[in-house]
């Protein structure tokens, strides 16, 4: 279902559901992921972990490993550079110890060495017989434990930023940010109905279905090639050489097709680990990681503890919020409370305000983004308060938020006025849609929510090239999780009027393309699209200049329309890309173009939910019966991909809400590391996903392009609280609501 | 370790190849025999993305030790088109946009190949159950389920 | 002349102050002019900052002319999923 705002121009191809260009492949088994590759005399590799939480390195001892049958390499800290003692950035220091723990181990899966040998079994044992001597420390494994004093401390030189005056002890929060506007004691006497919450929830893993895997072919001359999948080949190379010691250009990195991301494959893991085994033994190396490695040792997203407290009047007007929120950043900084502090109010017009959140470490891994990072954590709390507001004054939570609702020209909670934005029109979608207001049964209950993600731009390449018959390639270095690959393609068959059919589009290493940041923020559509068009436009600009030189007349009598040159006044036979591109070398020789760019005019992104239950309250199991999400995507260039993008954001909030959860024992070791344990929706457990696409187009961008691959994860768990308080009346304020902890509040509610 | 010589039908050939005895199905198809288009999600039977039809019974091939397949005949998503004619299946998944990242496409490809071969028209809800043993993060199901649908459908009219 | 909004997890920094208004023909010459007033702000700006202006939010925005009368906010840097 489509929510048209702004009509189609005309597009030929733009908004058209072709089969993927990547498609065959992929339905074949032909496509190669990460683990694909295998190469002549590759030896496998395999990796040495903490059992323990929190521990100083005391020795490791490798001289049994060694010896072992088939073994060509062992390595540990000691084979990396120290980044130091050579001047390294603090964030590049924190990348290479998480690669492979030095002196310390801080999580449960923290790599300290690995082996190479001719088979994955003898990789196995060598990695088993690698001895390593612990002395273990104490452990913190939460907001709450880690912030406590007298913590005990995973940094000694970590002195919270954004504290004035600067903290005369070290403590394990990494950093303060602040977000205030107005009075806030004002702003809560004016309001009729104040309600203050507070809410946990757990980190969660991004739960892609291929583990991460690299192989790695090193040569004795210091160059060395990897395959791995990733969501950002380039940044696989920069980071791979960083944490080597060596320049970038002496790595060449080839995109295998990826198994999944969601934010999670923009960290680098085994990628040097591989290079370094491969130069050691001198052939190529293949690391891939078992299920359990990938939940010990990747992802996940932080556990939060949020307090929010917001007024309304009994009018509907939200007077005052105030914010708290301490987020898990894993085993070194950088949690993504700073875009949870920039967006966890930011869909609301609100005078005063005052949010607070900090970036506290804890002995787990380290965090990676996963999907609008640090938003839906920070939505959860925000809209159900939202939830409770509305019903508190007796009005409808659509209206209550359509009556705050940010809009072009609102001062947006984190600075600057937003541009164009569509958060009204998804707002309405859903106020809109049938199921809005269809009967609910016995125990069943309706819940919405909304969100808000910035998207992303950054930098990007293209080249296009046009093959000698006017079909035509398109090289980009930004590799296709979820269909970018057609998109890049049917933007360039609007560009060049030329059939989708004929563009092959192609995912390049990084020999072959220009720089491109990595597949993440929503961004590919928008930013190397934007390169595509360029490339494009170059293009077809030289075509008219071919066709005048053709015709002897002057460019501008030359017009490129439906894919061919036309000269205005119509006195000469028009020319196709095929034949301009069959005679090219008569006019100045072969057609192609490269665009590279820092792409400016992101769309912010919001996306309004609406979820039906129905909760079972001998089982407390809660079980989603009916889903819409509406989500403004600018423009669908890909409509299939954009649905596809919106129901795997829904699915995976879904789960977040009801499921998903790491559990650590009391030593800090993950219990539930596998997938039968840590329980990812299935398909028996989610209804059909109904989407509206609203397109209110980005007017900064060539096609109105906003990015749509992160917004639709933000307010799912929200509008499941949401939906479970109306069919069981209990606020769950805990991640995830499961069966047991659903049962629990309803009995407590019985009492 | 000693290696076995294994000889089973593969997507309709007869195919010889050297396992460990411990060596599971998985990693014999996709390092000997180069099957790559059988995944490894997890290992350990929780995700479905190795499926093949064993003897015609969906089986994960991560669960099997590779010697027990002596004599036996295995189809994996390599074998499931017809030559150069696609399963409706998998025309259905094309046409469908039933994957995005598509790792998982092989395994469900082959579990739902296992539901139709056995129930030509299933409901929705016995597809959502026949296939709970494959795990999608991408997708939400939605567009899977659709087009095992439509190739059920398809499938009872040719 | 440009007004320049401070984020609140500046203002350690600026003495509470959290806007002021500067002549600045490029985002790296205000960072700078900023940096003079309040010393230390410059490379928290640069090093950890997205820049809005007039609503745009740039990254690598250093050289990136500042048109008259602009409204400029300092962002923390965005990771994306």
């Amino acid at each position: 279902m489509m929510a048209v705002i702004e009509e189609n121009p005309g597009y030929k191809w733009v908004g058209t559901r072709p089969i993927r260009p990547d498609g065959l492949e992929k339905i074949t088994g032909k496509a190669r992921f990460g683990a694909d590759s295998i190469l002549p005399g590759m030896l496998y590799g395999s990796v040495v972990r903490s059992p323990h939480a929190h521990a100083r390195i005391l020795s490791i001892d490798m001289s049994a490993a060694k010896s072992m049958p088939g073994v060509k390499a062992v390595i540990t800290s000691a084979d990396f550079p120290d980044l130091a003692l050579n001047g390294g950035s603090a964030g590049d220091i924190d990348m290479s110890n998480n690669v492979m723990a030095r002196a310390k181990v801080l999580y449960e899966g923290h790599v300290v060495a690995a082996v190479a040998a001719n088979t994955r079994e003898q990789a196995k044992a060598a990695a088993d017989a690698v001895i390593v001597n612990y002395e273990v420390l104490p452990h913190v494994l939460t907001v709450d434990e880690a912030m406590a004093d007298n913590a005990p401390l995973l940094h000694d030189g970590m002195y919270t930023k954004g504290i004035d005056p600067k903290p005369e002890k070290p403590s394990n929060v990494a950093s303060r940010v602040v977000h205030e506007r107005g009075d806030l004691d004002k702003g809560f006497a004016e309001a009729d109905l104040v309600i203050e919450r507070e809410y946990t929830t757990k980190p969660v893993h991004q739960g892609y279905i291929e583990p991460h895997a690299a192989v790695a072919d090193a040569n004795s001359d210091g160059r060395a090639h990897i395959w791995c999948s990733s969501q950002g080949h380039f940044q696989m190379r920069a980071h791979t050489a960083t944490v080597l010691g060596v320049s970038p250009g002496t790595i060449k990195v080839t995109a295998a097709e990826i198994g999944g991301g969601f934010g999670g494959k923009t960290v680098v893991y085994l990628e040097p680990l591989a290079v370094r085994l491969s130069q050691r033994a001198g052939r190529p190396v293949k690391l891939v990681m078992d299920r359990d490695e990938v939940f010990r040792a990747s992802g996940p997203t932080s556990g939060t503890r949020i307090k929010v407290k917001m007024g309304v009047t009994n009018e509907g007007q939200l007077t005052a919020a105030d914010v708290w929120m301490g987020y898990e950043a894993g085993a070194f900084s950088g949690s993504p409370v700073g875009a949870a502090g920039m967006t966890v109010i930011a869909c609301y017009d609100i005078p005063n305000f005052f949010v607070e959140g900090f970036d506290v470490v804890v002995n787990k891994p380290r965090v990676a983004a996963y999907r609008a990072p640090g938003a839906p954590m920070a939505a959860f709390a925000v809209e159900t308060v939202m939830d409770e507001l509305a019903r508190g004054i007796n009005i409808d939570p659509i209206d209550l938020r359509l009556q705050n609702a940010v809009v072009e020209g609102t001062q947006a909670s984190y600075g600057p006025k937003f541009p164009r934005i569509g958060f009204v029109e998804t707002l309405e979608a859903i106020k809109n849609h049938p199921q809005y207001t269809a009967e609910l049964g016995p125990n069943q209950g309706r819940g919405v929510a909304a969100g808000f993600w910035f998207n992303a731009g950054m930098n990007s390449s293209a080249t296009v090239h046009i093959n000698e018959n006017g079909t035509a390639t398109v090289v980009v270095g930004s590799p296709d999780i979820g269909g970018s690959r057609q998109s890049m393609a049917l933007m360039a068959a609007e560009e060049l009027g030329i059939s989708y059919e004929n563009i092959q589009p192609v995912v390049a290493d990084t020999e072959t393309v220009g720089f491109n940041d990595v597949t993440g923020g929503s961004r590919v559509t928008l930013a190397t699209g934007a390169a595509v068009v360029d490339a494009c436009r170059v293009i077809t600009a030289d075509l008219r200049a071919r066709a005048a030189k053709t015709w002897d007349v002057e460019i501008d009598d030359v017009e490129w329309v439906d894919g061919q040159a036309q000269h205005v006044d119509g006195s000469q036979p028009p020319l196709s890309l095929a034949d301009l591109a069959g005679k090219s070398g008569r006019t100045g020789g072969p057609i192609s173009a490269t665009a590279s760019l820092n792409a400016r005019g992101v769309g912010a992104a919001f996306s309004t939910q609406l979820c039906d239950v129905e909760v079972d309250p001998e089982t407390g199991i809660t079980r989603v019966i009916r889903y819409v999400s509406a989500q403004d995507a600018g423009r669908a260039i890909s409509p299939a991909y954009v649905e596809g993008q919106m129901q795997g954001g829904v699915a995976q909030g879904i789960g977040w809400a009801l499921n998903e959860e790491y559990i650590h024992n009391s030593s800090g070791v993950m219990e539930n590391a596998s997938f039968l344990d840590y329980r990812i929706p299935v398909a028996s457990d989610l209804p059909m996903i109904d989407t509206v696409i609203v397109e209110v187009p980005n007017p900064a961008h060539p096609y109105g392009v906003r990015g749509v691959g992160e917004v639709g994860i933000v307010p799912p768990m929200a509008a499941v609280a949401n939906a479970i308080s109306d069919a069981a009346g209990v606020r769950m304020k805990d991640l995830p609501m499961s069966p047991v902890k659903l049962l629990e509040a309803l009995n407590e509610k019985g009492k | 370790m000693s290696r076995r010589h294994i000889t089973a039908t593969i997507n309709g050939d007869e195919v010889d190849f050297l396992a460990e005895e411990g060596s599971s199905l998985l990693n014999a198809l996709r390092d000997e025999v180069g099957l790559t288009g059988v995944k490894e999600g997890c290992g350990t039977g929780d995700c479905g993305s190795c499926s093949v039809l064993l003897n015609d019974y969906l089986t994960c091939a991560c669960l099997v030790f590779a010697p027990e397949v002596e004599g036996g005949t295995i189809v994996t998503v390599e074998g499931l088109a017809d030559g150069g004619e696609l399963h409706p299946l998998q025309q259905c998944f094309l046409e469908g946009a039933a994957l995005q990242c598509g790792i998982c496409t092989p395994g469900f490809l082959m579990a739902a190949k296992a539901l139709l071969d056995r129930n030509p028209n299933p409901t929705e809800t016995e597809i959502r159950y026949a296939l709970a043993g494959n795990l999608c993060r991408c997708t939400g199901y939605d567009k899977i389920i659709r087009a095992v649908q439509e190739a059920a459908s398809q499938i009872r009219e040719a | 002349m440009a007004r320049v909004h401070l984020s609140a997890g500046l203002r350690d920094l600026t003495g509470g102050v959290a806007n002021i208004e500067i002549e600045a023909s490029t985002v790296g010459r205000l960072i700078k002019s900023l940096d003079q007033m309040f010393p230390g702000i410059g490379s928290r700006l640069s090093e950890g900052s997205s820049v809005a202006i007039n609503g745009e939010i740039l990254t690598d925005a250093e050289y990136e002319k500042i048109p008259a009368s602009a409204e400029i906010h300092f962002l923390d840097i965005l990771q994306g999923g």
